[in-house]
């Protein structure tokens, strides 16, 4: 979200998914297995490629929507940036760019074309093994099919080089023109229910609700006042990986978990859990014992969304109401609920403290839609009249927000960045030969906490594997061995081997959501420097045979 | 016999797709796509049809727990919240504010969310607050 904050000042997703069946005429794909992720995503790409729309897949491996595609092409894994520079290289050079757009709505395009003149297509086809011709149809596909969305996901961002790759996403969309009307844009698809709520409400270091800097000193007066309290912090905080990290070393001494399992979520585990043992005191809110929990001190049951009142806000931005359907198990509550008697218990000392008394969601959607300008509007009555509002929705009386950016950027112009192509953290050597990359699959959700407990979907998937090219099997004289180690510089996993073409020479693909051989066991936690994002998608590993054949 | 059909959001993926969830007698029988929905428009994925399987799964958390040793004893909502209390100022009195960290969920609510950066940042004085966005 850095990559986009800094190009067009608003960090995410810039259009809504029905457009794509409505308007869009061509796909540029990269990063996202989207029908196996966010397949009703998936499905609105699939009606547009009925009625013509041209869809380009650029992944290292051939994922399902690959095969359904026009072109694709498959880049060595960590390139990113090489393939993005070429496709504008052979865009300005043959004239496909919008210079219409350029002129009128961004910003330092001569200092980035200074950087992609120096890619044309058969120093790129060196870097990343994409052959320069396809690189060429490619360009010309997305330059010349308007309205053109990109669409992109953790492939992209879940590198050290992952705000570098956004900002040159961000690029070739300005390059051509494609902001700022429907159909079009710059698509980050989140991949949990409510990431994007999360981010909004300030769930992160660096700022309150709706992105308001703690470093501001007005937004610290204006949150000061709102929640009647002196001396917010305008230290920006840690992120996750820092927070372990600061664990370990015993800077952090205690940690407030709700909802989340950094224990199989967090690159290199073992190095999680023993920085998360070292804390003095772990409260984690959950809805099962996850791995995280059970190193808790004290556990507390939450509820799951069919047992509460709240909303999610969906990756386009859209907010919708979650409604509860039955009552929590036993003695569990509704998180919300738990942290507002929390926290009048911490508060208890302090006179008509009316702060944490919410009779229900609907009243923290006011305060919100208070002190958070793009949630203005919103309203749990409007919500149940409208359906969904798409923020920015700034006051009652205003519709919400399909696409941004339309006529002026969020930061005014539009910021074009010039990048240099580096290479990944950790690259292949003679003692670990292969490329690990790591994702999800259709069956399995994340860590698994809630897909691996709902019978249909683990019968369909119960166990872990490794993808693997049978090129490659042979090489390592598989021969038939049914099951492998991978091993990295952090540690080893036993898994199945599933030999697919679909994956290229040199690389293979561990899904992580499986506690009992966690790919996070083998990842590298070196993080990107903005977006302090960890590099899951490259790392270095050596396979061997296992046992019988 | 009370039958309901709630109109819901799916707890996977960030699609936001809209379902309903059938509800006979205080349990859930089964998921129904919703029709009218911008997104979903009446579809759902296998992980969607089964939205709710893991609602009702006996592994749910259903007390307070309190470790003890190598193991965890049931306790009341009172002495566990009270623990939490009590533990995290400690902490922040002992070791300053920055010497706690708060991890929000994306799959908790907004409202949830905000009052979690919202305990962190006014009640403990810290910007340590992140999630997984990053995972």
């Amino acid at each position: 979200m850095a990559g986009l904050a800094a190009a067009f000042g608003s960090g995410a997703m810039t259009n809504s998914t029905p457009e794509f069946s409505q308007y869009t005429r061509c796909f540029l794909i990269t990063g996202s297995n989207t029908t196996e992720a966010h397949p009703l995503v998936a499905s609105h790409v699939l009606k547009a490629k009925e009625r013509g729309a041209k869809v380009v897949v650029i992944d290292p491996r051939e994922v399902q929507i690959g095969r359904l595609a026009d072109l694709y092409l498959r880049p060595r894994p960590g390139t990113d940036v090489a393939w993005l520079n070429g496709l504008m290289y052979v865009i300005v050079t043959e004239e496909l760019a919008d210079q219409e757009f350029i002129e009128k709505r961004t910003e330092g395009f001569e200092e980035m074309w200074r950087v992609v003149q120096q890619y044309p297509p058969e120093r790129v086809e060196e870097i990343t093994g994409i052959p320069a011709d396809d690189l060429r149809a490619a360009a010309r596909m997305y330059a010349q099919n308007k309205p053109a969305a990109i669409l992109y996901a953790m492939g992209i961002t879940q590198h050290t080089t992952g705000v570098d790759n956004v900002k040159s996403i961000a690029n070739l969309a300005m390059l051509t023109g494609n902001l700022g009307i429907p159909g079009g844009g710059v698509n980050p698809l989140r991949g949990q229910n409510n990431v994007q709520g999360a981010c909004d409400m300030g769930g992160l270091p660096n700022v309150y609700p709706a992105y308001q800097p703690v470093t501001s000193p007005e937004a610290k007066a204006k949150f000061e006042a709102a929640w009647g309290v002196e001396g917010l912090s305008d230290r920006i905080g840690l992120t996750v990986v820092e927070m372990v990290n600061a664990a370990g070393e015993g800077r952090l001494r205690g940690l407030f978990v709700m909802g989340e399992n950094p224990m199989l979520s967090d690159p290199d585990i073992q190095h999680a859990r023993e920085c998360l043992e070292r804390l003095e005191f772990l409260v984690v809110q959950d809805i099962f014992l996850t791995e995280t929990a059970q190193l808790a001190h004290v556990v507390l049951p939450g509820a799951s969304f069919a047992e509460k009142d709240g909303t999610f806000t969906a990756t386009d931005r859209r907010i919708q109401r979650v409604r509860k359907a039955v009552e929590p198990p036993g003695q569990a509550k509704a998180d919300w609920e738990i942290l507002c008697e929390l926290a009048k218990r911490l508060t208890q000392h302090a006179i008509r403290n009316t702060q944490w008394d919410y009779p229900s969601p609907a009243e923290i959607m006011s305060e919100i839609a208070r002190v958070a300008p793009s949630y203005g509007g919103v309203t749990y009555e409007r919500l149940d009249r409208e359906g969904s509002l798409q923020w920015p929705v700034p006051s009652v009386d205003h519709p919400g927000t399909p696409y941004l950016h339309k006529e002026k950027f969020t930061r005014g112009l539009g910021r074009f960045h010039a990048i240099e192509f580096q290479e990944a953290a950790e690259l292949p050597d003679e003692e670990y030969p292969f490329i690990l990359t790591t994702g999800r699959m259709m069956f399995q959700f994340h860590t698994g906490t809630m897909t691996r407990r709902s019978p249909k979907l683990e019968q369909e998937a119960p166990e872990p594997y490794v993808e693997m090219n049978p090129e490659d099997a042979a090489r390592i004289g598989l021969d038939g061995t049914r099951r492998v180690r991978v091993v990295s510089r952090r540690g080893a996993i036993e898994v199945a081997v599933r030999l697919t073409e679909r994956i290229r020479p040199g690389v293979v693909f561990i899904p992580f959501h499986y506690a009992e051989a966690a790919a996070n066991v083998l990842t590298h936690a070196a993080l990107d420097p903005v977006a302090k994002i960890p590099e899951y998608k490259v790392c270095a590993v050596r396979v061997e045979p296992v046992g019988e054949k | 016999m009370d039958y309901r059909n709630i109109l819901t959001v799916c707890p996977y993926c960030g699609a936001g797709c809209g379902l309903y969830l059938q509800v006979l007698d205080g349990e859930i029988v089964g998921v129904l796509p919703a029709k009218e929905h911008p997104v979903s428009e009446g579809k759902l994925c296998i992980k969607g049809w089964n939205a709710a399987a893991f609602v009702h799964h006996p592994d749910r958390l259903t007390t307070p727990l309190i470790r003890e040793g190598n193991a965890f004893r049931e306790a009341s909502w009172d002495e566990a919240l009270g623990l939490v209390a009590e533990q995290l100022l400690h902490i922040r009195d002992t070791y300053g504010p920055d010497a706690l960290g708060f991890l929000v969920s994306a799959k908790c609510t907004n409202e949830e969310n905000y009052l979690a950066q919202k305990l962190a940042r006014a009640v403990f004085k810290t910007n340590n607050v992140d999630h997984c966005a990053r995972l």
